[in-house]
């Protein structure tokens, strides 16, 4: 029987030849990521007893979730990390300039087609669109990866997820990833590795594919894969990484689940409140108002995204009742998206242009929702209270939804404009 | 280890943002103070009623969402003796297992408990009472279980780097 794309990174992670489902391996991870929870790593990794990292090389840490710091309790976090990296010597520490994790570490050329990555946050899955081999652990077991450099691992059975069609105009990534969580339930993929390939997965810009690896966290999964090809290589190169030796999965490799979807006649979808598997079609919603249009995060604010935003925006002014927020994902975003002038369309449509980070989506800061209000999104988490208030009301949706939404002043589906 | 408890019951896919909200995360560092915000925004009740000993009861993909750890301590450190679901989420089956909270993967059995009953958990025997009716649980893989005798991660990885020097 054939090995998966993840049985054979786990394998050679545990120094073995193969590796069978279920069974539990310790290896030690290529790169391990934490961030602005570095602070509490840190001192669980005091309490172990170790002066010294295993190896510091291993670690990136980037300062994402509540920057620049919102209260003198989040600026103490951050400098208590600050000393922890110049006192450890690791090298690979990005501060608070830099942008979300999920998009600095491959921007930064930390992701590898068949690395062996794990970051202590659940959306490091997002890693998986550039042929890695990405989950998300705890803060305590990254602190343990820092004293003696291994991790125990169960080896998940991997579900394929075969995608075909072309989408149509104003339906995208996101909207396929919310049918397919809508579908499979928010335990659909629990525990599994999801491959995702086929025609649809091929035509996809690296960009939309990092989007729906970064939501594989929300029906359970392990990690998301993409088969790394032409445009994962161009990508990488354009960023300086040629080195790397790509992993596939073997042709008799046994799925636990095949699933085959045709996007062709997919339309534009949201996840109501308060479940990101509560996956309708954006029409049923339509007319409902809102108070607050969020553009960006870990899941949708690279340049793609805001793009598609500013098509909808440009020349044209939000409605005056809503909040529209924009976070590129990263300072190479930004950047990019003041060059070709997008983020000025953006402003001059009424958008409120922010920091590359995390922003409100966790509900530290920079856009916290009031009882009563309505938010539209473009994260990947609707949880009561996630966004501030637990009676606020948050809807995940693609950029043109919420841009389109945003114009209007209630939810509305982009292809209505 | 037999341990009898009082059960506060929820539903599937209880998720880490109820049981311990993001925007503690980085602003609370006490685990007391974590416990008394545990379930918050699922059962404001549950942080203020709460006795050391009761056990928490779930359908599926119970620890669902992010990987904060601060939703397996709230827990602990409220005094829950043991979480049973159907089903857990992996980042938070793990961060329990570091935590040293016992989890119990039951599927067949929450249909049958009820909140407020006591129920009784048997670890060695992987054995489940509620009611006049038993349910067998599955013990932890062998390699895990070593995490959990030495009392959490932390005990665990200062023994291996003490016999790492020996």
């Amino acid at each position: 029987m054939g090995q998966s794309f993840t049985q054979k990174i786990l394998a050679r992670g545990a120094g073995k030849s193969s590796v069978a489902i279920s069974e539990i391996v310790d290896v030690t991870p290529d790169v391990v990521m934490s961030h602005d929870n570095t602070a509490a790593i840190s001192a669980t990794f005091k309490r172990m007893g170790v002066e010294r990292l295993d190896d510091p090389r291993r670690h990136v840490i980037v300062l994402d979730h509540c920057v620049p710091a919102a209260s003198e309790k989040y600026a103490q976090n951050h400098k208590t990390i600050r000393e922890f990296v110049a006192e450890q010597g690791i090298e690979h520490f990005y501060d608070i300039q830099r942008g979300i994790c999920h998009q600095v570490l491959p921007e930064q050329g930390h992701v590898r087609p068949g690395a062996l990555i794990v970051g202590s946050d659940s959306h490091t899955t997002t890693y998986g669109a550039l042929g890695a081999f990405a989950a998300g652990i705890g803060r305590s077991e990254t602190a343990a990866i820092m004293a003696i450099g291994r991790i125990w691992l169960r080896v998940p059975e991997t579900m394929q997820v075969r995608v075909k069609g072309a989408f149509a105009d104003r339906v995208g990534a996101k909207d396929f990833i919310l049918r397919l969580i809508g579908d499979l339930g928010a335990d659909g993929g629990l525990y599994q590795a999801v491959e995702f390939v086929g025609p649809a997965i091929d035509d996809m810009a690296v960009d939309d594919r990092l989007t729906l690896c970064n939501m594989t966290a929300e029906m359970g999964a392990k990690n998301g894969y993409m088969l790394p090809d032409e445009k994962t290589r161009a990508w990488l190169q354009a960023r300086g990484v040629k080195d790397y030796e790509p992993v596939f999965s073997d042709p008799d490799t046994v799925y636990a689940r095949v699933l085959d979807y045709d996007v062709s006649a997919l339309e534009p979808q949201l996840a109501a409140p308060h479940t990101v598997d509560n996956v309708h079609p954006v029409k049923e919603w339509a007319g409902k108002p809102i108070h607050q249009a969020l553009l960006g995060t870990c899941t949708n604010g690279r340049l793609c995204d805001l793009h598609r935003a500013a098509d909808l925006l440009r020349g044209k002014k939000i409605d005056p009742r809503v909040r529209m927020l924009v976070f590129p994902a990263s300072v190479e975003v930004v950047r990019e998206a003041m060059r070709d002038g997008t983020l000025l369309t953006l402003s001059e449509a009424g958008a409120v242009i922010m920091n590359a980070g995390c922003g409100p989506c966790l509900g530290a800061h920079e856009g916290i929702l009031a009882p009563g209000e309505v938010c539209i999104s473009t994260a990947n988490r609707n949880f009561r209270g996630r966004m501030g208030s637990r009676d606020a009301d948050v809807f995940l949706a693609s950029p043109e939804t919420v841009a389109a939404s945003a114009l209007t002043g209630q939810i509305t589906d982009p292809r209505t404009l | 280890m037999t341990i009898q408890g009082k059960v506060w019951k929820y539903g599937n896919d209880v998720n880490t943002d109820v049981i311990f909200p993001g925007k503690y995360t980085y602003t609370i560092t006490d685990r007391k103070e974590m416990a008394a915000h545990a379930l918050e925004d699922l059962d404001p009740t549950f942080a203020k009623e709460v006795q050391a000993g009761d056990i928490v009861v779930a359908g599926s993909n119970f620890g669902c969402g992010s990987s904060r750890e601060q939703a397996a301590t709230c827990l602990k450190e409220a005094g829950v003796a043991a979480v049973i679901a159907a089903s857990f989420a992996r980042i938070f089956f793990r961060n329990a297992i570091n935590e040293g909270l016992p989890l119990i993967e039951c599927p067949e059995a929450i249909g049958a408990i009820e909140a407020g009953q006591t129920v009784e958990v048997d670890f060695e025997g992987g054995i489940l009472r509620v009611g006049d009716k038993t349910y067998q649980f599955p013990g932890l893989p062998e390699s895990v279980m070593g995490i959990v005798r030495e009392g959490g991660l932390i005990p665990y990885v200062r023994k291996q780097l003490a016999q790492r020097k020996a």
